[in-house]
């Protein structure tokens, strides 16, 4: 099973004069079950789209999305919404936790909106904190967190609902280079004893080697 | 809709305008409430109390106690009417009276009733010369055993005890024989005044329908109402009712905007945040729960503390003062009504909250 199939996928947006920007063209990547993948490319170039696109944020314009052995390509909007509940994790390029929640809390919001597993999902966070080197930090909120550590809550909660696929687009940009490292070591360490797969959106080559292979995007036009 | 309260909880400065200014309308509508049902109870008294199943008036009357005179002869045609079990007549006289203490242009204004048939809380008609006073009037001074002089002709009467809830017009009443009436009528307004056994309305007991058969009876010479229709028929009752009930709903439209302004803003301050969450996988409809668990919050404490207010605000005031009456039933009303205004309001950040795109979380595109 593969974590990810795109099969010539489009994506073009219109804008308000009618003029269209193709965001992706024809892309087609697989990505292994448990395969880390640096999406690598200029700004503009498209990889924010694919990452949405792979996630069931945004629908391709054409072209097959299969996730774990699920096409998504026909899904609509609330099938989408059930769809990343269970099967996709989000680390975002800002680090957008809830501010009045601890981050505990943060991990369990996704529970809370989703599935709503209860016990079984608090015992989860609490692991994931755990593993995160967070467990000291589970009361404190956001604001009270340096930003390496609200990055690792933002890590734990993409986690939080296993998913089969996690999208970490620049998970770094926002942290200094040893942090930027530290953060990476552990989102490795994490998807591997998982076996989870994952796309991790960067500019930073220095961040490749933490990558099992890595794919270059130019003008939305893929290149290994 | 944990998510909805836990922000409360956590940042409960957020909410305390909004809950600040809830309360004061809630007590407005709550204030207008009261001062409508005690402006009614106080015009409306006397008529509510009487038992009847019908309350005739003269057919040319308009339902006004002071234009009615119902004849001996057409009261006889009424008693003969199967199923009516007693007729008993109703006069009433409004009068300015000098209550012994008081200076002597401080006059109470009281309306006096000559009755036959006792009223709810009312004993039987005393001994002529003496009269039940409704006990609003202890505001104006009077007690059990005084004797008060009624309008310009200073007839004495003596208050042999209190009754309750009868005021009428916002005078409080006076019940007294037939007699009694009569003769202080004839003393004080000589041109208003009735010959024996003329009265001006007749309280009828008997069968539930048994209004429409009288003025059939008495061949239109009547107009009977049902003690709930003459209460609604007296002047100025509807009208009282209909503009306090436009201000009250002038006041539900402001507390609706309110509440639709100030949630569309906090929508507006959280469309990052409900962007996020919805890329995790949070339906509209669970985000804009909680927008509504939010405003129904803060409504309900606003209704509590504006319920306190009110409480507080009728033990403060000296009774017979002003006419407000606060009862529960108003106080509930108010608030279900806020609730009402409140869920209505939080319709406007629907679309809002609706049209967030999760990818706004991710990335480039907002
Ligand atoms: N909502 C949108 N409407 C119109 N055009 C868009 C929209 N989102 C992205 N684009 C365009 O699509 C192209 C790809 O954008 P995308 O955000 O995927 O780039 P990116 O590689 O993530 O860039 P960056 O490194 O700056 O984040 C760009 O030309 C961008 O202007
Ligand atoms: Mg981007």
């Amino acid at each position: 099973m593969n974590a990810l199939e795109l099969t010539d996928v489009r994506k073009v947006y219109t804008m308000g004069d009618d003029s269209e920007v193709v965001a992706l063209d024809r892309a087609s990547l697989t990505i292994g079950s448990d395969e880390i993948v640096a999406l690598v490319g200029p700004s503009g170039s498209g990889k924010t789209t694919l990452c949405s696109i792979a996630g069931g944020i945004l629908r391709a314009t054409e072209g097959r999305v299969v996730v774990a052995d699920e096409d998504i390509s026909a899904y609509s909007e609330k099938e989408l919404t059930r769809f990343r509940q269970r099967m996709v994790g989000f680390v975002f390029q800002s680090v957008n936790l809830v501010p009045f929640l601890t981050a505990r809390e943060n991990l369990l919001v996704v529970d809370e909106l989703g599935q709503r597993r209860g016990k079984a999902a608090q015992q989860r966070a609490d692991e994931l904190l755990e593993e995160l080197g967070l467990a000291d930090r589970a009361k404190n909120l956001p604001s009270q967190l340096s930003g390496g550590q609200r990055q690792r809550v933002a890590i734990g909660r993409a986690l939080m609902n296993d998913p089969k696929l996690v999208l970490f687009d620049e998970p770094t940009s926002a942290l200094d280079t040893k942090l930027g490292e530290q953060v990476m070591d552990l989102i490795r360490t994490e998807m591997k004893r998982r076996g989870t797969a994952a796309i991790v959106v960067t500019h930073d080559e220095r961040i490749l080697h933490y990558c099992d292979r890595s794919v270059h995007i130019t003008d939305g036009v893929l290149a290994a | 809709m944990k998510l909805a309260l836990r922000e409360m909880r956590r940042r409960p400065s957020r909410f305390v305008t909004a809950t600040v200014i809830l309360s004061l309308i809630a007590a407005l509508l709550m204030l207008l409430g009261g001062l409508l049902d005690g402006l009614i109870r106080s015009s409306t008294g006397a008529l509510r109390a009487q038992q009847a199943q019908a309350i005739v008036y003269s057919s040319t009357s308009q339902a006004s106690l002071v234009r009615s005179r119902v004849d001996p002869d057409v009261r006889q045609a009424i008693e003969q009417i199967d199923g009516v079990t007693a007729v008993g007549g109703l006069g009433s006289a409004q009068l300015g009276a000098r209550v012994p203490g008081n200076g002597p242009r401080d006059l109470a204004d009281v309306a006096l009733f000559g009755y036959e048939l006792a009223p709810d809380g009312v004993p039987d008609p005393p001994a002529d010369g003496q009269a039940y006073a409704d006990e609003i009037l202890k505001a104006d001074g009077v007690t059990e055993g005084m004797t008060i002089q009624l309008g310009p002709a200073r007839t004495p009467v003596e208050i042999v005890g209190f009754v309750k809830d009868t005021a009428y017009n916002g005078q409080g009443s006076l019940w007294a024989s037939a007699a009694t009436w009569r003769s202080v009528l004839l003393a004080n307004r000589p041109d208003a005044q009735l010959a024996d056994g003329v009265f001006q309305a007749l309280i009828v007991q008997g069968d539930a329908d048994i209004a429409g058969r009288i003025d059939e009876a008495t061949g239109g010479a009547t107009e009977s109402l049902t003690v709930t229709e003459a209460v609604n028929a007296i002047p100025g009752v509807k009208e009282q009712q209909s503009t306090f009930n436009q201000i009250i709903g002038v006041t539900i439209v402001i507390a609706l905007v309110v509440i639709a302004l100030f949630f569309a803003l906090l929508t507006v301050e959280r469309s990052g945040m409900y962007g996020v969450l919805k890329a995790l996988g949070a339906r509209s409809g669970t985000l804009f729960g909680g927008v509504v668990v939010q405003a129904v919050v803060v409504t309900a404490i606003a209704s509590v503390l504006a319920a306190a207010l009110m409480v507080l605000l009728d033990a403060l005031i000296p009774p017979g003062s002003i006419p407000l009456q606060i009862t529960p039933v108003r106080i509930v009303l108010s608030a279900v009504l806020l609730l009402v205004a409140a869920i209505a309001g939080c319709l406007f950040s629907l679309r809002r909250v609706l049209r967030v795109d999760p990818a706004s979380a991710i990335g480039t595109t907002v």
